[in-house]
């Protein structure tokens, strides 16, 4: 049977892979590529063995540092990163949760100061699974269903 | 962050604490210590608290030193739309040391990054308040002679009281604390405290109202139970006089037992406790002063 890919294959460049399909614009947001100049393509609600649907991002000509790609693993934990060089997959990577977390959730506590006065957002990771971090300034924990992305 | 602050409770290493209950005797055997002779200390009470203040300021008096500063922000740039980071940056560049109160959490911690002189955490709204902490260790130590085997009682608001959950962090760098807690359950101890001390095998007992356990006891320490924890203001009625220490409950008591409180108090002590020598409470306030001499002489290495 011939192969059909969704998301049409590129040259060189990065798909990142198994994406909760919620957390598609999260991801597009947290590695932002609203910005990126290169050739971005997606697609959500594909079917997947593993998650029954999830999404794709393909960029071409893009390639991620670990600290960089590691942001979204607060959003897609189980992402896979194939990096491709003339059609092939040369490295596959997972996605880890950092320890620390830098400027990119803000933080729940309305009365923190991060969220009176223009501060990049820190927090330690207490817990990957459910998610629980605690912000380096009010010390107070930020639990998963309380996440806000910058 | 350019130089040494305390924000919290755990930035100090229990060698710090144990310096800071040296250095606090050492000033309250010899209060008028002119270490601070031509330094100049700010003190930033962007919100108002009297007695936190008077305590620094007596404590900067006694050291030589001078202080700049404002009591509320309404005096100060804030209220022009000055944000924390300005004002923290241009007081940095005129004293040696910033000493501050602040409404928002995690202001202290963010100051100390601003700044390039040492902060010192007076208060971020219901976060940390580390100087109390640590002149209710020296409270401890000075009339138990030690901060090992000290059997606490925490007494009144235990889920929103910052000064019990800083304590009781505090004492856990110490051998062998044994809590009692007693409080409603809406004022529970918070369970992440809880599962930290069972994780650490720190023994805990809970009780709803006093009874002859406080016998045991070789501190209480006291707190307002507040009427606006209450979502229910009937469930506030019932409780609220449950949680008065009087007089008469402490004639079992042990010898060496003192009663401790961070004041303000309201009736949870009832005035005919503080004519026993038991009653501590306007003594620890005092222990304020030595305390926060010995951070602040700590903090710029004076001593």
């Amino acid at each position: 049977m011939e192969k059909h890919l969704k998301v049409s294959a590129i040259k060189d460049g990065t798909v990142i892979d198994h994406i909760p399909t919620k957390a598609l614009f999260k991801v597009i947001k947290i590695l932002k590529l609203e910005d990126c100049i290169q050739m971005v393509t997606f697609g959500n609600n594909l079917d997947s063995k593993a998650m029954g649907r999830k999404a794709i991002i393909k960029i071409a000509n893009r390639f991620f540092a670990d600290e960089e790609v590691n942001k979204i693993a607060l959003v897609a934990p189980n992402a896979k990163l194939n990096t491709i060089r003339d059609y092939k997959v040369i490295e596959k990577r997972v996605v880890e949760t950092p320890k620390e977390i830098i400027g990119i959730v803000n933080c729940f506590n309305p009365v923190c100061i991060t969220n009176a006065e223009k501060i990049t957002t820190r927090f330690e990771v207490l817990s990957h699974k459910p998610i629980a971090l605690k912000c380096f300034y009010c010390e107070k924990i930020t639990n998963e269903n309380e996440m806000v992305f910058y | 962050m350019n130089a040494k602050s305390l924000i919290s409770i755990t930035d100090f290493t229990q060698d710090e604490y144990l310096k800071i209950m040296r250095l606090a005797e050492d000033f309250e055997a010899n209060p008028n210590q002119k270490l601070l002779q031509g330094k100049v200390i700010a003190t930033l009470f962007f919100e108002p608290s009297t007695r936190t203040r008077l305590s620094f300021e007596t404590a900067i008096n006694r050291l030589g030193g001078k202080i700049i500063g404002f009591s509320d922000s309404s005096s100060s740039s804030v209220s022009k739309g000055e944000t924390l980071h300005d004002t923290i940056k241009m007081v940095s560049n005129y004293a040696d040391m910033i000493i501050m109160r602040h409404p928002m959490e995690g202001s202290a911690r963010y100051a100390s990054e601003v700044s390039s002189v040492p902060v010192i955490n007076a208060g971020d709204g219901a976060n940390q308040h580390p100087s109390q902490t640590l002149l209710d260790m020296y409270s401890i130590i000075k009339t138990q002679g030690s901060l090992d085997n000290i059997n606490l009682f925490l007494v009144g608001d235990l889920k929103y009281g910052r000064t019990v959950h800083s304590l009781l962090m505090a004492m856990l760098q110490f051998n062998n604390p044994i809590f009692n807690f007693i409080a409603p359950p809406e004022l529970a101890m918070p369970n992440e405290y809880k599962i930290h001390l069972k994780s650490k095998g720190i023994r805990y007992f809970e009780h709803a109202e006093f009874t002859d356990i406080i016998n045991e006891a070789d501190i209480i320490y006291m707190t307002r139970v507040q009427k606006e924890r209450f979502i229910d203001p009937v469930e506030y009625e019932k409780v609220k006089n449950v949680y008065i220490l009087r007089n008469e409950m402490l004639k079992n008591t042990k010898e060496n037992m003192r009663i401790l409180h961070p004041l303000p108090r309201i009736n949870e002590i009832h005035t005919d406790v503080d004519s026993n020598p038991k009653a501590y409470y306007f003594t620890q306030a005092k222990n304020g002063v030595f305390t926060r001499m010995a951070i602040i002489a700590h903090l710029l290495n004076l001593k």
